[in-house]
C-alpha cells in the first residue's frame, strides 16, 4: 500500500461522526427576555448546544474524514492543488488588516498599498495594463470579465450577441456567458484536440463579442496558433476572453496579454497558492489591456497624484460592483505573500517543474495517454475501464485521483495534474496507484473503496430523494 | 533550493531532475515548453524574491500604516468577537487546505460541516432548503433575481428594492440583472421602514421580485412584513428578504411571513470584518429545489449502509449543465461557512439569542445618549434597531465623521446631515468614548 500514513481506515463496522444536533439541541423560549415585541419575534430557537470539547473532539474528528493537500497527493487536473505555504495564513491574519471596508481611504492606506501592489504584480504576470481585485472567485473574474468586455462592445456601437467557446473549456464558462446574457456558440475540438482554426473562422463573426479561452488547454496542450487565433478573433470585431486556470504551467514563459488576450482573470487559490477551504474562499482578479480598463468595476486603486499614498479611484465608463464590499481580501493578502515569497525566479521554476512532473508522471503510468507533449496536465484514459472505478480504487492506494470523465474528448478520461510540489519518488508511487487500480479485477474495482471513512456512496438516491439537512433526517 | 533559485515549494533535487528529463527524453525543462517564440515571455517581471521573515515584516509594516480607530462601521457588515475555538478548529490543515469535495468518500469530515451549516440556517429561517454558501449578500441577492427571472415565467422583467439599500447591493444587483434582461426598481421607505402602501401600487404583472430588508441596512426591524409578503404572493412575484444569522436567531422566521428566498450574510459569525469578506446566504422553498444556486450536500448511504453525504443535485451545476446551469458559481465560500457553523455551535441557541438581543439593547441605549445630545437626534427612524440606526445633526455631516475620525472614531455619513451608527459586542466598550467624541465636535 502507498501513502499508508495518511490513510484513515474504517474500523469498526460503523465510523460516523454524530451530528451536532445528536450530540444535543436545546429550544430557547425567544420571547423570554426579549426587548422586542412579540409580534417582531419568533417564539422559539432550536440548535445543537455542545459543550466546548465537544465541539474541539467533533470538528477533529471530521477534519479527520477528509483529504486535502497537506495529507497527500491530490493531483486533480485543472484544479492546480498545490502546497499552501503556511506563512502565508499568519500574513493574513495581521488584525490592523482586518478592518472594516467602509473606513476612509485616509485611515487606510496600508490596504490600499497592498491592493496597489497585488495590482501591478499580477498584471506584470499577466502581460495586462490594469487590473481589478474584487472578483470573490474565478467563475465571479470570467463575469466580470465578460460583463466589462460586454460594456466595452456597447460603448463602441457593437450589437453582438454571442461568446465563442471550445468544447473542452470549464463549464463555468458557458454558465457565465448565459450569465452575462450572451448566446453560446460551442466550437468543436480539432483532432489534435487544440482549437480548430478553420472551425473557429466559421464560427466568428459580426455577432461575436468574444471567444472564451483557456492556454494551455484543459488537455494540457499549448494553443500553438494562438497568434493566428487572436487575429482571426479581432479582425472579426470579437475580444479573446483569457481563462486562468492553466496559468500556472505558463508563469514566467509566457503572458496572456503578449498572446493577444484582451481581458483574463487570475484563480489566486490555484496558481498562487492560496488554500481552497474546502471549496472557497477564492478571488478571481481581472486584468485587462489598456482599452478595456476604463469599464473595470469600482473602485481600483493607484498612486495619488504627489504619490505621498494610495487612492481608490472610478474608472470612467466602470460596470459598478461585482462584489458587495472589496471581494476576498484575506486571499489576495495570501496570494501576494506567495507570490513575493518566490519572485520572478521562483515562479517561472514553479512553472518548469510543474510541466516536468506531468511529463514525467505521463512517462510512467500504463494508461493510455493521447497526445503531447503536455505542459502541466495531461488527460490519460481508462479505455475499456470505467474512469470513476478506477478514481474510487485509488483512494485505497492513498491518494487522490485525478478529475475523472472530463474533458469529454477523451473517452473515460483521467485528468491529472501532479502540480509542482510532487517529487520524483511521490510521482513513482502515484503512477503505482495508477497502474494498480487499472489492472484491478472488475470485482475490485465495484467494490472499491474500502479504506476510506465511507464507502461507495449512493449518488443517485441522494439526487432522487434529497435530504439536505437534519430536519429532513428525522424520524430516519 | 532557495527563494532565490527557484520554488521553495518543489522538492526535486538536482539529481532528480536530471534523472527525470532523461526518463522523458529530454535534455531540458525547457524542451518540454510548446511555446512558439512569437508568444514567449523572455522578460522579467521585475519581482525580487523575499525570504518569509521578509515578507511578514514588510506586510507588517505596509498594515501598520493603517490607522488604529474604533469602528462603530456597519450598514451590512459587521464583526463580533468570534471566538478562540473558530480560528484553531477550521485552521486546521484538513480542512483549510482541501478542494471542492467531489471525492465524497474521503471528503466526509467537510460534507457534514456543510450539511450542518444548511441544517442551522433551515433552522433560522423555517425555509427547507439552504445551500452551503454563495460569495456575500449582494451576490446572493443578484442570484435570487436570476431565479425569479427562471422561475416566475409571466412577462414581467421588473425587480423592486428598497431605497434605501446600499450602492454596492445595488450595483451588483444590477450587473446580474443586465444579462437577464431585469430592470431594478426603488420602491420608496415610510420612516425606515417598506412603504406597504407604494409597493401595493406598484405590483403587478411586469414584477417578479420583490426584495425587503430585516433589519434594513439603517438598522430598523421591518415591522409589516406580511403584508408584503402577501402583496408579492398576489401578483405572483417572489418575496425575497435579506437578513444575517444573528438577527435571525429572534427575528420572525422568514418563513411565517411568505418568504420565498432568504439570502443575506452568515459572515456576522466566524469572520472578523476582514475589510468586506462575506459569507452569502441562500436559502428557499421546497418549491425551487432545482433552482438554487450554487452547491448543496444531501445525505445518503454508503455500499455499507451507513448514513453518508455527497455534493448532490449537481444536475443544476455548470460542470454538467453548462450554459443551462442554475448559476456560474462554482467555488464558494465554504471554509467561511465551516466558521460559521463552529461559531454557531459555540454559542448555541442561548448564546446566539443572547447575542442578537444585546444588539437590539445597545443600539437602543447607544442612540438614547445621542438623542441627548444638543445638535443630534437618534434615532432618526422611530423604530426597534439592530445594531445600528442614522442619526439626525445640525451640523454638516461629513465634517463631524471627520472629526470624529480624528478622535480615533470611524462612523458612517448616509446624508448631508445624517450619519450613521452601528454598536456590537466588540465596540460597546466604547460607546462611552465615542459618546464624549460626539459631545465635542458637534
Amino acid at each position: 500500500m502507498i501513502h499508508d500514513q495518511a490513510n484513515y481506515e474504517r474500523e469498526t463496522e460503523d465510523v460516523r461522526e454524530p451530528l451536532l444536533s445528536e450530540k444535543g439541541e436545546a429550544t430557547v423560549d425567544v420571547t423570554d427576555d426579549s426587548p422586542l415585541p412579540d409580534d417582531l419575534t419568533r417564539d422559539e430557537l432550536t440548535l445543537p448546544s455542545p459543550s466546548e470539547p465537544e465541539i474541539a473532539r467533533h470538528y477533529t474528528r471530521l477534519s479527520q474524514m477528509n483529504w486535502a493537500i497537506d495529507s497527500g497527493p491530490y493531483p486533480l487536473g485543472s484544479c492546480t492543488m498545490k502546497y499552501n505555504p503556511k506563512f502565508t495564513e499568519d500574513v493574513a491574519a495581521d488584525p490592523n488588516a482586518a478592518v472594516h471596508p467602509d473606513r476612509s481611504e485616509r485611515s487606510t492606506q496600508g490596504n490600499l498599498e497592498l491592493q496597489y501592489r497585488l495590482q501591478e504584480f499580477l498584471a506584470e504576470i499577466g502581460g495586462m495594463d490594469a487590473v481589478t481585485l474584487q472578483p470573490p472567485a474565478g467563475a465571479a473574474g470570467e463575469l466580470t470579465g465578460i460583463l466589462v468586455a460586454k460594456a466595452y462592445h456597447e460603448h463602441h456601437g457593437n450589437d453582438r450577441s454571442e461568446v465563442v467557446i471550445p468544447a473542452s473549456a470549464h463549464g463555468t464558462n458557458f454558465a457565465t456567458a448565459a450569465t452575462a446574457g450572451y448566446d453560446v456558440v460551442e466550437l468543436p475540438s480539432g483532432d489534435d484536440g487544440r482549437v480548430d482554426v478553420e472551425a473557429l473562422e466559421a464560427a466568428v463573426g459580426d455577432d461575436t463579442a468574444a471567444l472564451m479561452l483557456t492556454n494551455p488547454n484543459t488537455v494540457g496542450l499549448f494553443e500553438r496558433d494562438i497568434a493566428e487565433i487572436a487575429d482571426i478573433v479581432h479582425d472579426a470585431g470579437g475580444l479573446l476572453y483569457y481563462d486562468g486556470a492553466n496559468l500556472n504551467a505558463l508563469l514566467g514563459r509566457g503572458r496572456p496579454g503578449d498572446m493577444g488576450f484582451d481581458v483574463m482573470h487570475y484563480n489566486v487559490h490555484k496558481t498562487f497558492a492560496t488554500p481552497h477551504g474546502g471549496g472557497g474562499p477564492g478571488a478571481g482578479p481581472v486584468g485587462v489591456v489598456d482599452e478595456l480598463a476604463e469599464f473595470l468595476p469600482a473602485p481600483q486603486v493607484r498612486e495619488n497624484e504627489n504619490a505621498s499614498g494610495y487612492e481608490g479611484f472610478e474608472p470612467e465608463r466602470t460596470i459598478g460592483k461585482v462584489h458587495g464590499f472589496t471581494g476576498n481580501w484575506l486571499v489576495l493578502i495570501k496570494a501576494y505573500a506567495y507570490i513575493a515569497r518566490l519572485g520572478d525566479e521562483g515562479l517561472a521554476d514553479a512553472a518548469a517543474k510543474a510541466v516536468l512532473n506531468a511529463n514525467y508522471l505521463a512517462e510512467r503510468i500504463d494508461l493510455d495517454v493521447p497526445h503531447g507533449p503536455f505542459h502541466h496536465e495531461f488527460a490519460a484514459t481508462a479505455g475499456e475501464r470505467d474512469a470513476a472505478d478506477v478514481a474510487k480504487r485509488m483512494l485505497d492506494f492513498g491518494v487522490h485521483p485525478p478529475t475523472t470523465k472530463w474533458p469529454e474528448m477523451v473517452p473515460e478520461a483521467m485528468l491529472t495534474e501532479p502540480t509542482e510540489i510532487e517529487g520524483q519518488s511521490s510521482l513513482d508511487d502515484l503512477a503505482e496507484a495508477f497502474d494498480l487500480a487499472y489492472a484491478d479485477t472488475d470485482e475490485a474495482l465495484d467494490a472499491a473503496p474500502n479504506r476510506t471513512a465511507a464507502g461507495r456512496i449512493d449518488q443517485v438516491s441522494a439526487a432522487r430523494n434529497p435530504r439536505l439537512s437534519w430536519q429532513a433526517l428525522d424520524g430516519e | 533550493m532557495s527563494g532565490a533559485d527557484g520554488t521553495p515549494y518543489a522538492p526535486h533535487t538536482d539529481a532528480e531532475t536530471a534523472e527525470m528529463l532523461s526518463a522523458i527524453g529530454v535534455d531540458d525543462e525547457e524542451a518540454l515548453f510548446d511555446i512558439p517564440d512569437e508568444v514567449a515571455f523572455d522578460g522579467e517581471f521585475g519581482i525580487e524574491p523575499r525570504t518569509e521573515r521578509e515578507i511578514r515584516a514588510e506586510c507588517s509594516r505596509i498594515f501598520g500604516r493603517n490607522d488604529d480607530l474604533t469602528e462603530f462601521l456597519g450598514r451590512g457588515h459587521y464583526g463580533h468577537y468570534v471566538p478562540s475555538v473558530v480560528d484553531h478548529l477550521s485552521d486546521r490543515a484538513e480542512f483549510l487546505t482541501s478542494y471542492t469535495q467531489y471525492q465524497p468518500e474521503i471528503s466526509q469530515g467537510f460534507l457534514q460541516a456543510l450539511f450542518e451549516y444548511q441544517s442551522m440556517l433551515v433552522e433560522l429561517t423555517g425555509l427547507p432548503v439552504a445551500n452551503c454558501s454563495m460569495y456575500d449578500a449582494a451576490t446572493a441577492l443578484g442570484e435570487a433575481a436570476t431565479l425569479a427571472d427562471r422561475v416566475r415565467s409571466t412577462s414581467g422583467d421588473t425587480v423592486l428594492v428598497p431605497e434605501q439599500l446600499r450602492e454596492g447591493k445595488r450595483e451588483v444587483l444590477a450587473n446580474y440583472c443586465a444579462g437577464a434582461g431585469l430592470t431594478v426598481e426603488r420602491y420608496p421607505m415610510a420612516d425606515g421602514n417598506a412603504d406597504v402602501d407604494a409597493i401595493a401600487d406598484r405590483v403587478g404583472d411586469d414584477v417578479v421580485m420583490v426584495y425587503a430588508e430585516n433589519p434594513t441596512v439603517r438598522g430598523c426591524i421591518e415591522e409589516r412584513l406580511g403584508a408584503v409578503g402577501d402583496l408579492a404572493a398576489e401578483s405572483d412575484a417572489l418575496f425575497v428578504l435579506g437578513s444575517d444569522v444573528v438577527s435571525l436567531a429572534v427575528l420572525e422566521e422568514p418563513a411565517s411571513v411568505g418568504a420565498d428566498v432568504v439570502v443575506g450574510e452568515a459572515s456576522v459569525l466566524g469572520l472578523p470584518t476582514a475589510y468586506g469578506m462575506g459569507l452569502g446566504i441562500f436559502a428557499c422553498s421546497d418549491e425551487f429545489l432545482r433552482q438554487v444556486p450554487g452547491r448543496l450536500v444531501g445525505a445518503s448511504e454508503d455500499a455499507g449502509g451507513d448514513r453518508a453525504y455527497t455534493l448532490t443535485l449537481q444536475t443544476r451545476e455548470q460542470h454538467i449543465r453548462k450554459e443551462r446551469a442554475t448559476s456560474n458559481i462554482c467555488t464558494n465560500q465554504a471554509w467561511v461557512a465551516l466558521r460559521a457553523a463552529i461559531h454557531a455551535a459555540s454559542l448555541g441557541p442561548d448564546g446566539l439569542v443572547d447575542l442578537a438581543n444585546d444588539c437590539v439593547r445597545e443600539a437602543a441605549a447607544l442612540a438614547d445618549r445621542i438623542d441627548g445630545l444638543k445638535g443630534a437626534v437618534a434615532p432618526v427612524h422611530d423604530r426597534h434597531h439592530v445594531r445600528e440606526f442614522a442619526v439626525r445633526v445640525d451640523q454638516p455631516a461629513a465634517a463631524i465623521a471627520e472629526d470624529l475620525e480624528a478622535e480615533g472614531f470611524a462612523v458612517h455619513v448616509v446624508g448631508e446631515h445624517l450619519l450613521q451608527v452601528c454598536v456590537t459586542d466588540l465596540n460597546a466598550g466604547r460607546a462611552d468614548d465615542l459618546v464624549a467624541a460626539f459631545e465635542e465636535v458637534i
